[in-house]
Parts: structure tokens; C-alpha cells; sequence
């Protein structure tokens, strides 16, 4: 059940915050953390959900909130704010199940209490050979009427040679 | 959903973080990593015994209550049940798991068995923590060779 993500999330969150005392240092390390879980779920995603490589940008946005965000927070983002030159775009979430019966304390303003997500998202895709910047730009926890996370194409990632083939 | 596979991963990371932060190493930092992570179960599972129906949690034996745990609670976090339950009728309960997901991804070798009880102490956490919350003082031990043991 996605209460039991939620509440493992917000013990460690907690954890995190007694053993770092920054909330920089905890960003940091959620994204970390969050990078290692991308690059491994990309894996279990390809392989229960059988799309195939897409060609653009955009079909990256619309697998991404339409397939991966609903197999495994069980919520559709909305995509809108796309660049004109398309390659950035943000994922809207009327609800983000992170943070379900969660308030941050006063002391933890600079915390991005799901920084997860943004690693998680960013070590996905460099596993398809895409790197990206992943980053909150509006946040429910912070007063904000929606969280808003804001994805942009860097490059395109080429495979690298294989030593003694340079 | 598959969150079980997101869940499984944000478990191995949690289980990592328990060993950070300058919590020391050796003996003692095992030991201490070891009850981070088993706190953090038993505060879990507290949280989800708590969101449960009030209805749900009359049970009219203490055979009941763990009936729960080995079907309802291991359903809703490994979305399978227990494999074996045994009981001395004195209290003493052991769930037996043949197949537990967080070992499952382990190679198995002499050298990785000493890594399991870090896979299992969150596990552990949580028993307490939902007997806890039942109202219910226990003590919850697990071993591999599949046999997490709860006794009371």
C-alpha cells in the first residue's frame, strides 16, 4: 500500500534529519539515495511496461507521467510549461502521496522533502541514455497550491566505448 | 501498482542510511545501525496499524492477532503471506517466510549471510511497532535459514 511508502519515507526523511545538520546535506542525500533507486527501477519499469524507446522529448514526458508515475505512486502529474524550444517541461501533481499527514517543522525551510523523486528521475533516465535536470520548483509542504517539478533535457548520453576499442 | 519494487529499493537505501552519518563503525556501529533501522520499522508500523478500520483490529484471540501479521500485514507490505506459522501456545510465535523479498535479491554465500540481519531489522521494527499499536508488548528476533521468530 502506498501509506507504507509513505510513512518509510517520512522515517527516513526524519533519520536523515538527525544525522545531517543541514538541510543541504539532506537534499543532497535524498537525491543520492534516489539516483540509486532510478537506476535500478528503470529495469522493473521497461519490463512491466513494454513501451518501447521513445523518439522525443515529449513521449518521454507522457511516459513518465502516465505510465511510470501511475504504476508506482498510483497518480497522474500533469505536463504543461513546455520550452519553445522543447526541452523542458514541468510535471504538475495535484497531490503528492510523499508527503500524505506530513508538516514540515519550522526549522527545515530549505529542506525538499521529496528530493527523492528528483534522483530517482534523473537516474532512471541516464539509464536510457538521457541526462536531465531534475528539480522542485513549487511545493504543497512549503504553501504552495501544487508541487511542481521542473524537468530539463541536458544531452543526449552516448555509450561509451569499450576499453581497448579507442 | 508495482510499488512493491519501489518500496523494495527505497529499503535497501533506508538500510544503507542506517549505517551513515557518522554513526561509527565496527561492532558498535552495527549495532547501532541495527536499531536505527528497527526503530524506524517499529515507528512504521505503529503509523499503519493506526490508519487501519477500528473494526479490523478486534481480535478475540492472540492466535487471531497474528493471523494478522502473517496474512494481512505481510500482504500489505510484500503482498504475499507467511509461509509457516508455529506456536508453543506459551506465547512464542514463529512466521516462517521462505521467500523473503528482501533477501531474495542477496547471492547467497557465506559472506552475505552476515549482511541479513540488516535486511531484517525494519521487518522486525515493524511487527513490534504494529503489536504496539494493538496494544501488545513483544519481542521480535529473526534469523535466516527463513525463520523470523516473534515471541511475546
Amino acid at each position: 500500500s502506498s501509506e507504507l511508502f509513505t510513512l518509510t519515507y517520512g522515517a527516513l526523511v526524519t533519520q536523515l534529519c538527525k544525522d545531517y545538520e543541514n538541510d543541504e546535506d539532506v537534499n543532497k542525500q535524498l537525491d543520492r539515495m534516489g539516483y540509486n533507486i532510478g537506476v535500478r527501477l528503470i529495469e522493473d519499469f521497461l519490463a512491466r511496461s513494454n513501451v518501447g524507446r521513445c523518439h522525443d522529448f515529449r513521449e518521454t514526458a507522457d511516459v513518465i507521467a502516465k505510465v511510470a508515475f501511475k504504476m508506482y505512486l498510483g497518480i497522474t502529474p500533469s505536463i504543461t510549461n513546455w520550452s519553445p524550444a522543447g526541452d523542458e517541461f514541468s510535471l504538475i501533481l495535484e497531490n503528492n502521496p510523499l508527503v500524505d499527514f506530513v508538516e514540515l517543522p519550522d526549522n527545515h525551510s530549505s529542506l525538499i522533502y521529496s528530493n527523492l523523486l528528483c534522483g530517482v528521475l534523473r537516474g532512471a533516465l541516464e539509464m536510457v541514455q538521457m541526462a536531465v535536470d531534475v528539480k522542485f520548483v513549487q511545493d504543497t509542504l512549503k504553501g504552495d497550491g501544487v508541487t511542481e517539478i521542473r524537468m530539463r533535457f541536458i544531452k543526449r548520453i552516448e555509450d561509451n566505448l569499450p576499453a581497448g576499442e579507442e | 501498482m508495482a510499488d512493491e519494487t519501489l518500496f523494495q529499493l527505497l529499503h535497501t537505501e533506508v538500510v544503507a542510511a542506517a549505517y551513515g552519518g557518522g554513526r561509527g563503525s565496527g561492532d558498535e556501529g552495527q549495532r547501532n545501525g541495527l536499531t536505527v533501522l528497527e526503530g524506524m520499522g517499529f515507528r512504521v508500523g505503529q503509523g499503519l496499524a493506526e490508519r487501519l478500520p477500528r473494526g479490523a483490529l478486534v481480535f478475540k484471540e492472540e492466535l487471531d492477532t497474528i493471523k494478522f501479521l502473517c496474512r494481512d500485514l505481510w500482504g500489505a507490505v510484500f503482498r504475499k503471506q507467511t509461509d509457516n506459522l508455529r506456536t508453543n501456545h506459551q506465547g512464542t510465535y514463529i512466521l516462517q517466510d521462505n521467500n523473503f523479498p528482501f533477501l531474495t535479491q542477496m547471492a547467497w554465500g557465506q559472506q552475505y549471510l552476515e549482511e541479513a540481519p540488516k535486511f531484517l531489522a525494519f521487518t522486525c521494527g515493524l511487527l513490534r511497532g504494529t503489536l504496539s499499536a494493538l496494544g501488545i508488548e513483544s519481542s521480535v528476533t529473526a534469523s535466516v535459514a527463513s525463520l523470523p521468530a516473534w515471541t511475546k
